[in-house]
């Protein structure tokens, strides 16, 4: 009887957690698409999102998104270049090649380098990094674009790796063992067999890390020059949505435009990263079935 | 079981008995906690005031952070902060939201600054006038050569749009001091999120020019002399901001809800005196009066 009871009060318990969870991430949403309809009262959504110009306190203010999305965009593609690849062949090494002791010390390091703070990240760029770009592609200022790429990738590579590896251990062994009995090399059934067959994991360990790139802050706002301009190649300065609020939200007094338009660019980042979630999701799940 | 009473009842004592003491050691006026936000220009000033002012008043705890003058005045309105340190003046706009939230803004000169404009070590440009500072950071000259320095083009660096020093710097420089300018900086112009950064980029940067508070002006950086015409050039010291020969001289303020009261009225009066006054001093910034100036330097 006292264990039934006790048995159902657990139950309930994790039942209250789980819709907890669904109804922040709605009151989330419904916060932000409140505070920022309020700006599209008085600042016309086209505008929003068409202008090219970032003017948050002239006289009158342009809120353009375009030249954030932009930029936000160009870091995220530059660190998807960088650490996709990097990553996939780490998580490759690591379950399929390397030898029992080096697979342990490479798994930690990996967590060590997830546990590293992004503020610390972004310091090394500003005074290592920055110049040591500026000089050897001898570029303006070290300020730009690829500083955050770089650093952006360092901070995906965790999430990309463990994922993929955890896809790739994933894949029943008799695959792997019908791809040697035909006489395959070790490296062909790697290529052919183990990567495509591990890819819905795979895809979906990239798009956790896009996630996590495209809301990264600190770093960005630290290294990439935060320049409101459309930029047209990753070695200029740009400035990201993420770095624009973090920049900006201290200033603005509730209520203002301003304020409201921080929102909106809020909401615009919400629905990437749950654009990008959202796909995570249904290749994660294709690839368990 | 019982030592854990033991324990609890030690560990209630502790927390209980330093505000014992407190209470009846000083009278109740000296202790409270004061919360100050703000321009990172004056933040290291204030915070040297700060730790002077609580060696004076034990139980008067003073929080001193930065952020910008517009994250200090948005936090003065939003009721936030108890004094609002600004390098510029409060916009017509921020009275009106001010008072929309039930605040009545309250303006304490305490110091004076230079807005400095600094190159980098390498950098042969010694001087320059307000047209030409206008003309670079709007992107009309891109280029060291056309100022008589090398040949490399020039990166601009500004503070972001939350700073007081930016605002002083777009209407004093950018738009010349004209009401009706709409005169941007170049969106190329690269927004830094502290003075810090300013300093860190024009000291690796050979191309770079940025402006920054008097107090954050160091060795690792040039500070070129302005002029407001050719040939009547002044560095940015404390002289030449006194007696206003420096063009971009403008002084640092509180602000405050209503008139001073508390320990609101005891710490800027600690600010205001010779004592406070020393401390922006030695921090780089300019006192209200000459005569601190003679003691000190």
């Amino acid at each position: 009887m006292f264990r039934k009871i006790n048995e159902r009060i657990i139950e309930t318990a994790i039942r209250v957690s789980g819709f907890a969870v669904i109804a922040f991430v709605i009151l989330i949403f419904l916060f932000l698409l409140k505070d920022s309809l309020s700006l599209f009262r008085v600042y016309p959504l086209k505008a929003f999102l068409t202008s090219t110009q970032w003017l948050p306190i002239s006289e009158p203010p342009t809120f353009g998104i375009i030249p954030l999305l932009m930029g936000s965009i160009l870091v995220m593609v530059g660190a998807i270049v960088i650490c996709v690849p990097i990553g996939v062949a780490t998580a490759l090494f690591i379950a399929e090649v390397a030898p029992g002791y080096l697979k342990m010390i490479l798994k930690s390091l990996v967590e060590i380098l997830a546990s590293i703070p992004s503020v610390v990240l972004g310091f090394i760029g500003i005074v290592w990094l920055g110049p040591f770009l500026k000089t050897t592609l001898h570029l303006n200022t070290g300020m730009c674009g690829l500083t955050g790429a770089i650093l952006l990738a360092f901070m995906a590579l965790p999430t990309i790796i463990s994922i993929s590896e955890d896809a790739i251990i994933g894949i029943p062994r008799s695959y792997k063992e019908a791809a040697y009995g035909l006489g395959a090399t070790r490296w062909q059934t790697m290529w052919r067999i183990v990567l495509p067959a591990a890819s819905s994991g795979i895809i979906a360990a990239v798009m956790l890390g896009i996630g996590r790139v495209i809301g990264e802050t600190m770093v960005v706002m630290m290294v990439t020059g935060n320049a409101p301009i459309i930029p047209h190649s990753i070695l200029q300065p740009l400035r990201t949505l993420t770095a624009t609020i973090a920049g900006e939200m201290g200033e603005t007094v509730g209520g203002s435009d301003h304020y409201y338009a921080l929102f909106a660019v809020g909401l615009v980042l919400f629905v990437i990263t749950f654009m990008l979630n959202f796909v995570a999701d249904i290749s994660l799940r294709k690839s368990r079935k | 079981m019982k030592s854990r009473v033991y324990c609890s009842i030690l560990v209630l004592a502790m927390l209980v008995s330093p505000g014992g003491c407190r209470r009846s050691s000083g009278n109740r006026q000296d202790e409270g906690f004061l919360q100050i936000k703000g321009s990172d220009t004056i933040v290291n000033a204030g915070q040297m005031v700060s730790e002077e002012f609580m060696k004076v008043n034990p139980y008067i705890f003073v929080g001193v952070t930065g952020g910008g003058s517009g994250v200090g005045i948005a936090s003065l309105i939003n009721g936030t902060c108890d004094i609002a340190i600004s390098s510029r003046e409060m916009k017509a706009k921020e009275y009106e939201l001010a008072r929309k939230h039930g605040v009545e803004p309250n303006e304490i000169t305490v110091a004076y600054d230079g807005v400095a404009v600094v190159v980098n070590m390498n950098n042969p440009v010694e001087h320059l006038t307000l047209d030409q500072l206008r003309r670079i950071f709007t992107g009309e000259v891109k280029n060291w050569k056309e100022l008589g320095g090398k040949d490399m083009s020039i990166v601009t660096l500004s503070r972001e749009v939350s700073s007081g020093t930016h605002m002083y710097f777009k209407e004093e420089v950018i738009r010349q001091g004209k009401k009706d300018s709409v005169a941007e900086f170049s969106s190329e112009t690269l927004l830094l999120t502290s003075s810090q950064a300013i300093v860190e980029e024009v000291a690796n940067n050979e191309s770079a020019i940025g402006y920054l508070g008097m107090g954050y002006v160091s060795d690792r950086t040039k500070t070129v002399k302005l002029g407001k015409k050719e040939g009547d050039y002044f560095p940015a010291d404390i002289s030449h901001v006194l007696n206003k020969k420096y063009p971009l001289s403008r002084p640092l303020y509180f602000y405050i809800n209503g008139r001073p009261q508390g320990i609101i009225k005891q710490f800027i009066d600690f600010t205001l005196s010779p004592r406070g006054q020393q401390q922006f001093a030695e921090t780089g910034f300019v006192p209200l009066e000459a005569g601190f100036v003679q003691k000190n330097k």
